[in-house]
């Protein structure tokens, strides 16, 4: 009995094996989704410490990168929506109202940083399709099991993202020329 | 002639039906040093997903590895502890129970040996008697 348990069950090794390819692209969608860093390493960190908790069951997905992936977008989500409930976001707006406008065109000096507030802006399903596939380069297949997303779905989703993106940096770029 | 191609890529990307391998040579066209000037307006947008996928989770995570066992010889020795202390308590009720008994016993047996003390008294009488009887048969 219990040289079988010990055979089935994954070492600490062969867990970090699996999940290292992987543990990246958890944290920067967990990024995209909670912007602050902290936030996102808390998040991916809960989501390792889950699936080590149910590594018995690990054999069982076919796929450990998407079961991860999805896990990281519903634990992310769950926080944006409590964070909602509570006053938190509020006084976090009331923050970003008071930045200088100074800071603002800093920040806006650096194009590459001028793209992430655009995303931070975009509905959290065009962010999350956005980051899938323009930043991991995930095949369509892989983000509608993901996002449990219907094939056109997905396509209408991200073709949106891409086309606000466009035209907030259109709309940058006339100003800058203007 | 590159940026007619790179056009047409942009506009399959923008209706989301470019492929993988297609998006790839567009990340790579704009992060190149040859860009038309009409298209520079695009370059940070594929500059930003280049980039943004530089970054890493760097955090130790703190896995336990004998968590489950732990609650396993948790459960086990607690297991262990009640049945030592129904057994103990068990065997202290019973000297208890014996102790008990041992005492009414004793009592009932004192009060049968008064009683018998009593009974040899009266036989002690008794055999006065046999002498006084013994003597007066003998003369």
């Amino acid at each position: 009995m219990q040289a079988t348990n010990q055979s089935t069950v994954m070492t600490q090794t062969e867990f970090l094996k699996t999940v290292m390819p992987f543990k990246d692209k958890l944290f920067r969608m967990a990024k995209r989704l909670l912007v602050s860093t902290e936030e996102a390493e808390d998040a991916t960190q809960e989501v390792l410490m889950k699936l080590w908790a149910g590594k018995r069951n690990m054999g069982r997905y076919n796929n450990v990168e998407a079961f991860a992936m999805t896990m990281t977008k519903n634990f992310c989500l769950d926080r944006l929506k409590s964070k909602q409930s509570g006053n938190l976001k509020l006084v976090h707006s009331n923050y970003a109202d008071s930045q200088s406008s100074l800071q603002r065109q800093l920040e806006a000096e650096d194009s590459v940083a001028w793209i992430e507030r655009i995303m931070q802006e975009l509905p959290e399903q065009q962010r999350m399709i956005l980051q899938l596939r323009d930043v991991e380069a995930y095949e369509y297949e892989e983000i509608e099991a993901m996002l449990d997303m219907k094939p056109t779905a997905v396509r209408v989703a991200l073709s949106r993202a891409r086309k606000a993106v466009r035209d907030k940096l259109v709309e940058k770029h006339r100003y800058g020329i203007g | 002639m590159e940026s007619d191609r790179i056009e047409r890529l942009l506009e399959k990307y923008f209706e989301a039906t470019t492929t993988a391998a297609e998006e790839q040579e567009l990340r790579m066209y704009f992060a190149g040093n040859g860009v038309a000037p009409h298209l520079r307006a695009y370059t940070p947008m594929f500059s930003y997903f280049t980039q943004a996928k530089t970054e890493r989770f760097t955090r130790q995570v703190p896995l336990k590895p004998r968590r489950t066992k732990v609650i396993q010889w948790i459960s086990v020795a607690a297991v262990a502890v009640l049945m030592l202390g129904l057994f103990l308590g068990n065997q202290y009720r019973e000297q208890r129970e014996a102790e008990y008994a041992y005492q009414q016993t004793r009592k009932a047996l004192g009060l049968i040996a008064q009683n018998l003390d009593r009974g040899t008294v009266k036989v002690a009488r008794l055999s006065e008697f046999e002498e006084a009887k013994q003597k007066i048969y003998k003369n």
